[in-house]
C-alpha cells in the first residue's frame, strides 16, 4: 500500500470509527462506511490538512470512495 | 378546557456526587461535597482552581469513538441523564406512542468547550477558515434534546430553553404546561452543563462570581454562611420524565409524585445582581404555588437557589420570608449547591431531583459547611445545616434564578 494510501486509511478508521479491514479502494463512504454528509466534508477537510491541499467543493464532490480520495491525493499532493 | 394532571415516572443523572440517581442522592443525604481540584485543564493560572467535576468520567463508557466527536461534553451529560430517565420510566417500552412524547431540555451555554477549541484552532491558523463541520451542531445548546429525539424517535415538541441558571428549571415548568394543555402524553425533561474549562471558569472569574478558596475547595460551597465568597461551578446533568397522570396510570407506571406549579418571572433589574429586596423570587414561589393554589402553610422543603454568593443568599431569604411569614420558620431550606456546586443550566433539573427524592424518602438534605452565621441572614429560619433532616415532605418547592433576571420555580407534591 502507497504512503498515501496508509494515511488515508488511518483518517477515514479514526474519523468514521469503522474497522481498517473495511477500508477498502471500492468502499464508499456514504453506502459502505456509515458517513453522513456531515462526516464526508470533514473527512474532505482533514485530508486538506494532512497532505497540505486545497480540494475545491465541485472537485471534492466526485470523491465517493477511498480509492477516489487516495487517487485525488496522489495526483494533487505536492 | 379542563387542565390535565401531570406527574414525574422517571428520573436520571450523572452530577458531582455520582453517575447515578441513587449515588448522587447518597451522597446528597450524607452531607458529601464534589468539590476537588479541576483535572480537565491547566488552572494553575486562574483564580478558581477547583471546581465540582464529575468523578471519574469516562465517555467510552457510554459512546462509541464516533458519537463522542459528535457530542459535545454538555449533550454526553444530556444523554446519560436522559437514558437513565427513559429506562426508569420505561417510556422506550412497546405501546407508547412516540408522537406524543416530547424532549424539552436547558442549557445555560451550551457546547462551550466545543465553542472554545474551534475557535482557537482559527485563531491560531493562517486565517483560512478550516471549521469542523460538526462546530455549530456541537455547539448549540439546543442539540441535546435533538439527539435525545433521534436516539428514542419522540416526535412531539423538542426544543431547548435557556435562562442561564434557571434554564432546566424553565425546562420542566414548559414540559409540565405543555402536558397540562394536551399537547403530549409526556416529556424527557432536564437540563445539562458542562462548562468546566479555561472559557467557562475565566469567564465566571472574570465576573468575580466564583469561590476563590482554592486551600480549601471542599468547604468553599457554604451558602448562607458569613464567609461565603462566591459560587462553586460544578457540572453534570439530570432527567426528568413527566407524564400525563392518567396515562401515567393506564400503563402502571411506577409514579414519585405530582408537579403541580411552575412560577416564572423576571428582576427586569441588573445583568447579575439579584433584586436586593428579592422581588422577583417573591413573585416566582406565589406564581408557582398559585397554579393549583397551594397554600404557603402547605409547604415542607424549598429547595433554595442558595449559590453561595454574597447577595443573592441574601435576597432570596427575605423573598422566602415575605412568601411564607411565620410558616417559613417551620419549614425546611437547604441549599444542595453546597454539596454539588453549581451545575448552572443543569442545576434546576438535579435540585427538583431532590425535592422530588425528598419527598419519596421523607428526608431533607443538608445545607453542608455551615461556621459562621451572617448577621445579614434571619438564623431562626431552618437552614438544614450540616446533616439531613427526617421529615415528611408533602410538597418541595426547587427555585432558580438565572443571570438576566431570570426567576423560575417549580413545586412537587406527595400523591
Amino acid at each position: 500500500m502507497s504512503d498515501v494510501a496508509s494515511r488515508v486509511k488511518a483518517i477515514i478508521v479514526d474519523k468514521l470509527g469503522v474497522d481498517e479491514t473495511e477500508v477498502t479502494p471500492e468502499a464508499s463512504f456514504t453506502n459502505d462506511l456509515g458517513a453522513d454528509s456531515l462526516d464526508t466534508v470533514e473527512l474532505i477537510m482533514e485530508f486538506e490538512k494532512e497532505f497540505n491541499i486545497a480540494i475545491p467543493d465541485d472537485q471534492a464532490e466526485n470523491i465517493g470512495t477511498v480509492g477516489d480520495a487516495v487517487a485525488y491525493i496522489e495526483e494533487n499532493a505536492k | 378546557m379542563e387542565l390535565k394532571r401531570v406527574v414525574v415516572t422517571g428520573l436520571g443523572a450523572i452530577t458531582p456526587l455520582g453517575k447515578t440517581v441513587e449515588e448522587t442522592w447518597t451522597n446528597l443525604v450524607n452531607g458529601v461535597s464534589g468539590a476537588a481540584p479541576i483535572t480537565q485543564f491547566d488552572a494553575s493560572k486562574f483564580k478558581t482552581q477547583f471546581a465540582c467535576e464529575v468523578k471519574n468520567y469516562d465517555p467510552k463508557e457510554y459512546f462509541d469513538r464516533k458519537e463522542v466527536r459528535k457530542l459535545d461534553l454538555y449533550a454526553q451529560y444530556a444523554m446519560i441523564a436522559a437514558d437513565q430517565a427513559i429506562a426508569d420510566a420505561k417510556l422506550d417500552a412497546d405501546g407508547i406512542d412516540t408522537n406524543e412524547v416530547g424532549v424539552i431540555w436547558g442549557a445555560g451555554i451550551g457546547g462551550l468547550k466545543t465553542f472554545l477549541d474551534e475557535v482557537s484552532g482559527f485563531a491560531k491558523g493562517d486565517g483560512t477558515p478550516r471549521l469542523s463541520p460538526f462546530f455549530i451542531p456541537k455547539m448549540i445548546a439546543d442539540i441535546a434534546p435533538g439527539h435525545i429525539s433521534m436516539k428514542y424517535g419522540f416526535r412531539g415538541p423538542n426544543f431547548g430553553t435557556v435562562s442561564a441558571c434557571a434554564s432546566s428549571t424553565n425546562a420542566i415548568g414548559d414540559a409540565y404546561n405543555l402536558i397540562r394543555l394536551g399537547k403530549a402524553k409526556a416529556f424527557v425533561t432536564g437540563g445539562s452543563e458542562a462548562a468546566i474549562n479555561e472559557a467557562g471558569v475565566g469567564g465566571f472569574n472574570a465576573m468575580q462570581a466564583l469561590s476563590t478558596r482554592n486551600d480549601d475547595p471542599k468547604t468553599a460551597s457554604r451558602p448562607f454562611d458569613k464567609e461565603r465568597d462566591g459560587f462553586v461551578m460544578g457540572e453534570g446533568g439530570a432527567s426528568i420524565i413527566l407524564e400525563e397522570y392518567e396515562h401515567a396510570v393506564a400503563r402502571g407506571a411506577n409514579i414519585y409524585c405530582e408537579i403541580v406549579g411552575a412560577g416564572m418571572t423576571a428582576d427586569a433589574h441588573h445583568l447579575t445582581a439579584p433584586h436586593p429586596e428579592g422581588l422577583g423570587a417573591k413573585r416566582v414561589m406565589e406564581n408557582a404555588l398559585k397554579d393549583n393554589n397551594i397554600d404557603p402553610t402547605e409547604v415542607d422543603y424549598i429547595n433554595v437557589h442558595g449559590t453561595s454568593t454574597p447577595l443573592g443568599d441574601i435576597a432570596e431569604t427575605k423573598a422566602i420570608k415575605e412568601v411564607f411569614g411565620e410558616h417559613a420558620f417551620k419549614l425546611n431550606i437547604s441549599s444542595t449547591k453546597s454539596m454539588t456546586g453549581h451545575l448552572l443550566g443543569a442545576a434546576g433539573a438535579v435540585e427538583s431531583m431532590a425535592c422530588i427524592l425528598a419527598i419519596k424518602n421523607g428526608i431533607v438534605p443538608p445545607t453542608i459547611n455551615h461556621f459562621v452565621d451572617d448577621p445579614e441572614i434571619d438564623n431562626a429560619l431552618n437552614f438544614t445545616f450540616d446533616k439531613a433532616q427526617e421529615r415528611t415532605v408533602k410538597v418541595a418547592l426547587s427555585n432558580t434564578f438565572g443571570f438576566g433576571g431570570h426567576n423560575a420555580s417549580v413545586v412537587f407534591k406527595a400523591l
